[in-house]
């Protein structure tokens, strides 16, 4: 208990400022979060969803927060400059967890689409900021997200209204700098209202050599007839741990796809939570993990099909080298009622080396009679055969060795829908197994950090 | 160019080869037949360097190097080709991509240039036609939803690109029509020269209508009991193997 203490006394003592600094909507969310976390805690490895993430370990040094909300002197916009052959995107910032507004791409989408900061959005559409901030995050008894509802200052918004659709996509750069070691709660909001369309790629970049935790909230609303892409691609340093919490509300024949590559990273635990609300609507999960050193990776997904003829496919890929430590947890369930509901769920897991561990746990709860699912889990090592035919030709162990497991992984690509992306991503992801891919070789998407980082 | 002597080779500490001897010369075609459990694809595979196997006793020398000192792609790199008898499946791994690594890899132990596209290209579709190999087949997954008779003819193919100084077929002819056997055959034939050599690892003599060796050895209980000429195969067709078996006092 004493490892959560430290933040609600932080909170008690800090209230003030961490109003000062925020909006209305947010504070007035604080006081249940902040009662629930002080009741519950964090959940602790005995608790079977967090058994392979030691969130206490986690959580207890003690990191710094910018509650006096102190500006960062950097423009990011300076950083990272855009290189990604036809891929062109309205690019924004999230330092730390302030939205950075100085600088940010030509208005050139619609007037009433909002894209920008959560304190912005709060004071020109408070409804709406009332209507969806925190109506799903809130829902959940989880520590980590209590935390965030506590603390969280600002964000990002994307909100598209009615009838929209947003042509290019949209980029997200949450980069963490600091000199010193830093906790952020980040809060990430999307609403998309009936018949819209937007795609939203959130690339995670760490800069320093700074000891960072990643507290992160997402809340997606896509309503009647959206459709919505989110992808995240996570290349921290290895000293940035990270939590992050996803909610997907999906209503009747709206359609997402949700993909995460993780590259680079210290301990990461990502929480997934689909919820069909309305028939008709289409989820597609998917996410790769490429882990070595002592990476750790834990992926917990949960797929609610509340109501019948939804159709929801996940499909999650890791390799693991050295000494990487990964986990996957993949629930579905299907509620009485939910006829016609197709789910599908796919976990498949190379061990590069035998001092590597994976834990998958494929669940599939069915309550409904007239369903289609199916779950499978697989861990292996790399095929000898594959592997020997390959050298039979000439091509080098190592060099077949990077062959087969990026050959292992790729087909996860597939389900982007993003073109310039998927290319960017094989090129990525070739670089990754290659080990030509360091956390100085700057933003994935938009080109290089400086050099001399 | 081939020197194997008294080579011994087992698999999980069961012993399969029992003390091999044979020689191949530039120029030549040998072909290797026995019963089932003879030792055959042992043989090819340990020459290729399947870490599966483990030599515990003999010598194989090519073109004077110690092959069993080196590993599966140096093998490859200084000329010895193995066309599996079971190609195996790459799912996610393209021909193409497959091929330029390959290729790649053979010319940096040249000390060559990686190839350029236009001519890695130019390069496919030449050996393409060697032995009729579909395009779409070769933008695909390497061995991935072929047939039987495609994934053979994949590995001429590939023996094609890479101008093995020694291959070594195991089995080509199992699992195809006669068809199928006309084009890998001529393919083989194709690709012969005076300075190239081939073993020709089978069962059956129909193989050998196409592909005509000089030499024919039987390979029986991990040794090679009889060698002869062509006659020696057109006979085993005839007899079986169990006048070779009475033969050794059996």
């Amino acid at each position: 208990m004493t490892v959560v203490k430290q933040y609600t006394d932080l909170y008690q003592q800090a209230k003030g400022l961490i109003d000062k600094h925020s909006a209305h909507i947010l504070n007035e969310n604080r006081e249940a979060a902040y009662t629930l976390l002080k009741a519950t805690g964090l959940p602790s490895t005995s608790c079977q969803d967090y058994a392979h993430t030691d969130l206490h370990a986690m959580f207890a040094p003690d990191y710094g927060l910018n509650l006096n909300r102190v500006e960062i002197p950097v423009n990011p916009y300076e950083v990272f400059s855009c290189d990604v052959p036809n891929l062109s995107t309205n690019l924004y910032f999230l330092v730390n967890d302030s939205f950075y507004s100085k600088q940010g791409p030509a208005k050139n989408q619609e007037e009433d689409i909002f894209i920008g900061s959560l304190i912005d959005f709060a004071a020109k559409y408070p409804l709406i900021a009332g209507k969806y901030y925190n109506k799903q995050a809130g829902k959940r008894q989880d520590g980590t997200v209590a935390m965030n509802t506590m603390f969280a200052q600002d964000g990002f918004v994307l909100y598209v209204p009615k009838g929209k659709v947003l042509e290019k996509p949209v980029q997200l750069i949450n980069y963490m700098v600091s000199e010193t070691d830093l906790m952020v709660n980040r809060r990430i909001l999307i609403i998309l209202e009936e018949n819209t369309e937007a795609k939203l790629l959130v690339c995670d970049h760490a800069l320093n050599d700074a000891n960072y935790l990643i507290n992160q909230v997402a809340e997606i609303f896509i309503a009647e007839n959206a459709r919505f892409d989110y992808y995240e691609l996570e290349e921290n340093t290895r000293k940035t741990n990270k939590v992050s919490s996803t909610f997907l509300n999906q209503k009747a024949n709206s359609n997402a796809v949700v993909n995460g590559v993780s590259l680079t990273n210290g301990v990461t635990r990502n929480n997934i939570f689909v919820t069909f609300k309305g028939e008709g609507a289409e989820n597609h999960l998917s996410g790769i993990v490429i882990a070595d050193g002592n990476q750790k990776v834990d992926n917990f997904t949960n797929i609610d099909h509340a109501v019948p003829h939804c159709h929801s496919n996940e499909l999650f890929k890791y390799v693991l080298n050295d000494e990487a430590e990964c986990a996957f947890a993949g629930r579905i369930h299907v509620r009485q009622g939910a006829d016609k509901t197709e789910a599908y769920q796919s976990n498949k897991n190379l061990c590069a080396t035998d001092t590597v561990k994976m834990f998958t746990r494929p669940e599939l709860e069915i309550y409904a009679d007239d369903v289609k699912c199916s779950h499978g889990a697989t861990v292996g090592q790399l095929d000898q055969q594959a592997l020997f035919y390959l050298r039979s030709r000439g091509i080098s162990e190592q060099e077949a060795r990077l062959l087969l497991m990026y050959a292992f992984s790729a087909d996860v690509l597939e389900m982007i829908r993003l073109e310039p992306l998927k290319e960017r991503l094989r090129m990525l992801i070739e670089k990754r197994f290659k080990g030509e891919l360091s956390r100085c070789r700057g933003c994935a998407i938009h080109g290089n950090a400086p050099s001399e980082c | 160019m081939l020197e194997i002597k008294n080579l011994h080779a087992n698999i999980n500490g069961k012993e399969i080869l029992k003390g091999v001897n044979l020689t191949v010369k530039p120029g030549e075609v040998h072909a290797i037949m026995g019963p089932n459990g003879a030792g055959k694809s042992t043989l090819s595979s340990v020459l290729a360097g399947n870490p599966a196997f483990g030599v515990t006793e003999g010598e194989v020398t090519f073109n004077g190097k110690n092959l069993l000192a080196m590993p599966p792609e140096q093998r490859s790199w200084e000329g010895i080709f193995l066309g599996f008898q079971y190609p195996v499946e790459i799912p996610g791994v393209s021909m193409v991509n497959f091929m330029r690594a390959a290729v790649n890899e053979h010319r940096k132990y040249k000390g060559e240039e990686p190839i350029s596209a236009s001519d890695f290209l130019r390069l496919m579709r030449e050996k393409r036609e060697v032995v009729e190999l579909d395009n779409k087949l070769a933008n695909r997954s390497v061995n991935e939803g072929f047939s039987g008779g495609e994934k053979k003819r994949n590995e001429i193919f590939q023996m094609a690109m890479l101008e093995p100084k020694l291959a070594i077929l195991d089995e080509t002819d199992s699992g195809l029509d006669i068809d199928a056997l006309r084009i890998v055959s001529e393919g083989v034939n194709k690709l012969k020269s005076e300075d190239n050599a081939t073993i020709v690892i089978t069962h059956y003599q129909r193989l050998l209508d196409y592909i005509k060796p000089e030499f024919i050895h039987v390979l029986y209980k991990g040794k090679i009991v009889k060698s002869g000429g062509p006659e020696l195969a057109l006979e085993l067709e005839e007899r079986g193997y169990d006048w070779i078996k009475k033969e050794l006092g059996e």
